[in-house]
């Protein structure tokens, strides 16, 4: 099974990073709003289903792929074949 | 048998162990080193864990090296109520690994920045700080990317032992925070390098200091085991 952890900087934290792509981008032309940078995690996993799957990777991301106090996450599992 | 013995755990990636384990013997400590796999930490009268980039600060900084061997001694020793100051990368393991409040994000700025800072003391009664005075300025020089302190709702004021003095905040902590205590005070960490700061051949010598006092410390623990 695969899926995908998407781990963003909660709202409200700052971001320099998004920042600096904020500006990067507009110094470019683009017209663009806030930007803010994450991170993606492929990941592939074994389980029974995709309850499970999301059950185990919800405690990978309380334990390990992001910290709670500055980040929040969401995962994708991609619907098997 | 006066030396307290000081652990320096030595993670893949720490590069200020050497220093912290030769300003440790110059302030009359026995600097003990500790690899990051071993699973028991030897007779220790407190435990140093040093500046650098501990499993190339993957993912986050601070967030594998909190699941070495070596770091599950640490939280065992911790509990016991034994001494463990963290110094840059080791206050960034032990905010990851839930023995400090809060978290260190990247610079406001973004770049590294290496300079000496003045820090004010806050907290002088605490067993890292018993040489200082409160309200003491110190000069100590910081050398990190991700030093910009996030507090968790649950650190009290008590707990910030040295701030930034104002206007020499380098990198965007909250509330100019330098260094903060667990509740009970006996696990310390701050992103300025006190082992930087021993010899005044060198610079500044305020680190001493800090370090002094940890030995203070670890010395009336000897004198407890003894």
């Amino acid at each position: 099974m695969r899926a995908v952890v998407l781990v963003r900087p909660k709202a409200g934290i700052l971001d320099p990073q998004g920042e600096a792509v904020e500006t990067s981008l507009k110094h470019l032309g683009f017209a663009v709003g806030e930007a803010r940078v994450g991170k993606v995690i492929d990941l592939e996993l074994t389980a029974e289903d995709e309850a499970a799957a999301r059950a185990a990777i919800e405690r990978m991301c309380e334990q390990l792929l992001a910290n709670p106090l500055i980040e929040s996450y969401e995962i994708e599992v991609a619907a098997t074949e | 048998m006066t030396e307290p013995r000081i652990g320096v755990v030595v993670f893949p990636g720490s590069q200020d162990d050497r220093d912290a384990a030769w300003a440790l013997g110059a302030l009359g400590a026995e600097p003990v080193m500790v690899w990051h796999a071993d699973e028991e930490l030897p007779a220790l009268d407190a435990v140093l864990l040093p500046g650098g980039f501990s499993y190339g600060d993957y993912l986050r900084c601070g967030a594998i090296a909190r699941f070495s061997p070596a770091m599950r001694a640490v939280t065992a020793f911790a509990a016991d109520g034994g001494l463990v100051l963290g110094i840059c990368n080791g206050f960034q393991i032990l905010c990851e690994a839930g023995l400090l409040p809060g978290v260190l994000r990247p610079n406001e700025s973004l770049q590294f920045i290496c300079r000496d800072v003045t820090l004010i003391v806050e907290q002088a009664e605490t067993p890292f700080t018993g040489r200082c005075r409160a309200g003491q300025e110190l000069v100590i020089p910081v050398k990190h990317g991700e030093g910009a302190y996030h507090r968790s709702p649950d650190l009290s004021d008590e707990q910030i032992v040295v701030r930034y003095a104002a206007g020499d905040n380098p990198n965007g902590s909250e509330d100019d925070i330098a260094g903060v205590s667990n509740e009970d005070g006996n696990v310390f960490g701050l992103m300025p390098h006190p082992e930087h700061a021993v010899d005044p051949l060198l610079g500044p010598a305020d680190g001493a200091l800090i370090l002094a006092s940890l030995v203070d410390s670890a010395r009336e623990r000897l004198y407890a085991r003894a």
